[in-house]
């Protein structure tokens, strides 16, 4: 079945798409590596504008020797009072790869943060997302929507051959991962820079905190990874060989 | 057609995001930190030359309440005349140490009209500046604490900083040197702390003196403070493997 906006129906994804694609493909897995890399230097997560290894954590990841490295002198008060805030002088010598980690992963924001504005202006230009991420209005049913998801849980999804149109699970993923999880892991990790922050302070309060937004920035990430993983499994599932050439070549 | 069709506006892209780079050209008019055609350090840069060109100068970053005041870890060198690590040993800050810093003296140097050196009594005479503010460690920790001290501005004015200036380099007693430009030398909330939540400033983080750099990671704000000095050039110690800027 032909999509409308293609006269050409042997063309699956156009030039540009293909383009963005592999670039925040690559930009996305150089910032998974690289952010673990950097979560590993201080594996805790808190919420609100501050934490540290002197303030309780919400979670506590065991993912480098740094984990409850218990590594501090007694501490001290700043103020005499009970509940007073405290002070400790750190004695273990830490896991830190975050001079190369830090850069590169910023490196790859860049990447990232040009070709998907780039990618942006352009969907909105040619009327990518209105024709085929936006769903029509006979797709909005719940019924379809769950069997949908039925078909996919039981894996019987459609050959590859002629979908030049997506599904409807397929829109909604797409639009979620291009509208909600990127803008909000560029807004969470821009949020996270004191000159941004400083220039703009009403991102600290959009994500209740510098701390709040590390962690949603962690959480956004994990969602992403998600989709990629079940991106790919559905790639093998539909025929990898196609499906690939279709985002490489574009036949 | 249809390949032609595709050139165009792969070109189209790229000829997009070349221009991109170009709004950047301007910042790169004046000498900018080498890169040391590493790459990483080009991102760096281009962070740097991006901030400078599309964040409005010098916002004020998010002063907090007395009750924000949170505990604060002290990490890397937390005593120059006994380190632990690698820090280089200072006798000199031991000398001083002993003596309550009655003798410890900031000298002020470069490219100013008045070199000099400035007593704790001669910082604490300049008006006062207290702000509460978060420390972002690189690590990804953060904490709040109130900071007492002087604007680097009034001090970098009474030296009588030259036309010509362009950073401001940092010497401290444990061995680090490290420098900013301008635009955040004269940031207002960007001061020399001898305070720290209404006591002076403990050893284990920075004392007697300390520089406090609001819009870059914690690691700016360098500790023990002994020498400034103004230069008109960068000041080039190699690939520290670090970033130079750290505003994000």
């Amino acid at each position: 079945m032909p999509s409308p906006d293609s006269s050409d129906t042997s063309i699956r994804h156009k030039g540009w798409v293909r383009i963005s694609h592999w670039i925040i493909t690559i930009s996305f897995i150089t910032l998974a590596y690289t952010g673990v890399v950097i979560l590993m230097c201080h594996p805790r997560l808190y919420w609100g504008d501050v934490g540290n290894d002197l303030t309780p954590a919400l979670i506590e990841l065991p993912i480098s020797r740094n984990y409850q490295h218990g590594g501090w002198t007694e501490s001290d008060t700043f103020f005499n009072k009970a509940g007073s805030p405290i002070t400790a002088n750190r004695t273990y010598d830490i896991f830190n790869k975050n001079g190369w980690g830090r850069s590169l992963h910023f490196l790859s924001a860049w990447f990232l943060v040009i070709t998907g504005i780039t990618y942006l202006i352009l969907g909105i230009l040619t009327g990518h997302f209105r024709t085929r991420l936006v769903p029509k209005r006979s797709e909005f049913s719940l019924r379809l929507f769950l069997s949908d998801i039925v078909t996919h849980v039981r894996m019987q999804l459609p050959s590859s051959d002629n979908s030049t149109q997506y599904n409807l699970l397929q829109k909604s993923s797409y639009l979620a991962v291009i509208f909600f999880l990127l803008p909000l892991i560029v807004l969470t990790g821009l949020t996270m820079s004191p000159a941004v922050a400083g220039a703009y302070p009403f991102l600290l309060k959009v994500f209740f905190g510098a701390q709040s937004a590390r962690t949603l920035h962690f959480l956004a990430s994990i969602a992403l990874e998600l989709f990629l993983a079940v991106h790919v499994i559905m790639i093998i599932k539909t025929g990898f060989k196609h499906q690939m050439r279709a985002m490489t070549i574009g036949k | 057609m249809n390949i032609n069709k595709h050139i165009t506006r792969r070109t189209a892209i790229i000829t997009g995001l070349s221009s991109l780079g170009s709004l950047l050209l301007p910042g790169c008019t004046k000498p900018l930190p080498p890169t040391y055609g590493n790459i990483l350090r080009m991102g760096d840069m281009l962070t740097y030359s991006a901030h400078r060109a599309l964040l409005p100068g010098q916002s004020l970053v998010k002063e907090y309440r007395s009750s924000d005041i949170s505990s604060f870890p002290a990490t890397g060198c937390t005593n120059p005349s006994a380190p632990l690590f690698t820090y280089k040993v200072s006798d000199e800050y031991g000398r001083l140490l002993s003596k309550g810093f009655s003798d410890w003296k900031l000298s002020v140097e470069g490219s100013v009209t008045q070199p000099g050196t400035y007593s704790l009594s001669d910082l604490q005479n300049f008006p006062v500046r207290k702000q509460i503010t978060r420390h972002t460690c690189e690590e990804g920790w953060t904490a709040i604490a109130e900071w007492t001290g002087v604007p680097l501005s009034s001090v970098l004015n009474s030296a009588g900083i030259l036309p010509s200036a362009r950073f401001v380099n940092f010497y401290s007693f444990d061995g680090w040197i490290d420098s900013i430009d301008l635009m955040d030398a004269f940031h207002p909330q960007t001061i020399l702390a001898y305070g720290m939540n209404g006591r002076n400033l403990p050893i284990p983080h920075g004392a007697p003196v300390r520089l406090r750099v609001e819009t870059q990671i914690g690691y700016k704000s360098m500790k023990y403070l002994q020498r400034i000095v103004v230069t008109d050039e960068f000041l080039d110690l190699g690939d520290s493997g670090w970033a130079w800027y750290t505003g994000i």
